[in-house]
């Protein structure tokens, strides 16, 4: 387990300017977006993330409490999780 | 790898929404190297391996619920049974040991610790009959301790002298911790077929084959099995045993995956995943709930047993697949307190201890977390926890007693003991005398299923 994966999930009620502020968080703390898909069911936006981080000294902590504030800025739901508890859990 | 956003997506809702979580990481300390003939020191070197061992272990668990966004509810410790490494102590000193357990639990920051336990399946030492003597007080005075006997296995039988002291040591646990409902006994267990690498309080302890130190992980996930069964379109119930155990499979995963990095960071060998759906008391995560999805009115009534052992045996085919560590318990936990449909079945009078027991011939551990009234007495505690031995003996599997003669309540009144132990309504026991069989000293011989060498 070394990689240094994320997936990030936003959902929330949609509205101008989610994608540009989260990046912009992603941006600072050098994290880069490997894939993303992004969707809209009626007003529900969601918004999923992989993401890497190649930074040795990455600050987890930091990163999150980060993208933390930028969800509550925002007034939508954000999680940062390791990738491996997604392909662990449903991969043989 | 592709991860699928429906995947991604599925996951979050079981964490977020259906109460999935990993129950406990269990650190297990092997207590050997503790021995010394002098009390004080032994309880410094008890002190110091443990705390020594676990002062890392919140912080990483944190850590790694962090990492992952998979919540960590309890971090615990087991130790090597007290009673093999304590033979020569007094009774007081056997009570100060436990003190020093429960000082290293409170400074390390855990939730319990246990292993306050005896091994008298076959016959007791004057070491073991102490430490039993000394297990009301301790667990009085204590908060964190968490104590197990062992009085039956496949193996040797029953040992009912041990079944007969451990009435009255139940009584009198209750009696001490009589102004707080007799939580006292909530935190012992008697068992038939106690395994040594069971991360479940209250009867953990770290098994003397164990390594020096040893991660063990147990997995809830009943809120996850419950909703996946309702989703389904009138399923038949080979759909839903087979619904069960590809739920079974992720929540296992989960824990495996959860309990290696944790043993990595740790530096300690990473011990078992216990595939356990055990319940809590939040509404939605109740194993009495799974059974009622499959059609029964309430637990209890004919055919819980029938759908217990449909439940419990798919349980184990996921998990099983899903690890190559399976081990502690592993299955459906039953205990009364702690689930909440299990608490209302109890009240709406589906659910009594004549069908509880028969439960327990199916399910993963035994009577669970039962409260009966404050009057009754030891010779029919000892009988309620003979028969369940007698069920774990002759099955080749592990049962278990946690009975609370609640000091002064009842039939029908309700103990309250908050958190994870839930509350509990009091239930009816047999008015007629065990006293004459439970009296008879001796032991249960070994049944003819022990011959299997």
């Amino acid at each position: 387990m070394t990689s240094t994966r994320f997936v990030i999930t936003v959902i929330g009620i949609d509205k101008v300017g989610i994608v540009a502020h989260i990046t912009n968080v992603l941006a600072q703390f050098e994290v880069n977006i490997v894939d993303i898909s992004q969707t809209i069911m009626e007003d529900l936006f969601t918004m999923i993330m992989l993401t890497e981080s190649k930074e040795k000294g990455f600050d987890l902590d930091a990163f999150q409490d980060a993208i933390n504030a930028a969800g509550d800025e925002l007034g939508v739901e954000i999680q940062v999780q390791k990738d491996d508890v997604f392909r662990f859990m449903h991969r043989i | 790898m592709f991860i699928h956003p429906e995947e991604i997506m599925e996951t979050i809702q079981m964490i977020s929404s259906m109460n999935l979580d990993i129950r406990t990481v269990t650190m297990g300390i092997n207590l050997r190297d503790c021995a010394h003939p002098d009390i004080d020191t032994f309880n410094d070197n008890v002190y110091e391996k443990i705390t020594h061992r676990a002062n890392k272990l919140v912080d990483v668990a944190d850590e790694v619920e962090q990492l992952y966004g998979v919540p960590i509810i309890n971090k615990r410790i087991s130790v090597t049974p007290i009673a093999t490494i304590a033979e020569t102590f007094t009774q007081e000193e056997i009570v100060s040991i436990a003190q020093t357990l429960d000082r290293a639990a409170n400074d390390i920051g855990v939730d319990f610790i246990g292993g306050f336990t005896a091994l008298v399946h076959k016959g007791m030492t004057a070491g073991d009959r102490r430490l039993i003597n000394a297990i009301p007080e301790s667990l009085a005075v204590t908060e964190k301790v968490c104590s197990s006997v062992n009085v039956a296995t496949t193996k040797a039988g029953i040992n009912m002298n041990a079944v007969h002291l451990m009435g009255n040591v139940i009584k009198e646990t209750a009696d001490l911790t009589r102004d707080r409902d007799g939580i006292g006994c909530a935190k012992l267990v008697v068992f038939a077929n106690a395994p040594e690498d069971n991360p479940f309080m209250a009867g953990a302890f770290h098994g003397v084959g164990e390594a020096d130190c040893v991660i063990n992980v147990g997995v809830s996930g009943p809120g996850v099995v419950n909703s996946a069964i309702r989703d389904l379109d009138n399923p038949d119930l080979g759909e839903i045993a087979e619904c069960i155990k590809k739920t079974a499979f992720k929540i296992t995963r989960m824990g495996e995956m959860t309990g290696r990095e944790v043993s990595r960071r740790l530096e300690a060998d990473f011990g078992v995943v216990d595939l356990s759906l055990a319940p809590t008391p939040e509404v939605g995560d109740s194993v009495a709930a799974i059974l009622e999805a499959m059609g029964l009115e309430s637990c209890g009534t004919h055919g819980t047993t029938a759908a217990l052992a449909l439940l419990n045996d798919a349980v184990k085919k996921g998990g099983a697949m899903a690890s190559s560590s399976v081990g502690g318990l592993s299955g459906a936990f039953i205990p009364v307190s702690e689930d909440a449909g299990m608490i209302e079945a109890v009240k709406r009078g589906s659910l009594k201890l004549d069908k509880l027991e028969a439960m327990t011939s199916v399910c993963s551990v035994g009577l669970d977390m039962i409260a009966v009234p404050g009057d009754t007495s030891a010779s029919t505690i000892s009988a309620i926890m003979a028969d369940e031995m007698a069920i774990g003996m002759i099955n080749r599997k592990t049962t278990a007693v946690r009975i609370i003669p609640a000091p002064g309540k009842n039939t029908g009144d309700i103990v309250e003991y908050g958190g994870l132990l839930g509350s509990c309504p009091v239930m009816p026991v047999h008015k007629f005398s065990s006293e004459g069989f439970v009296k008879k000293a001796g032991r249960i011989p070994a049944p003819i299923q022990a011959l299997t060498n």
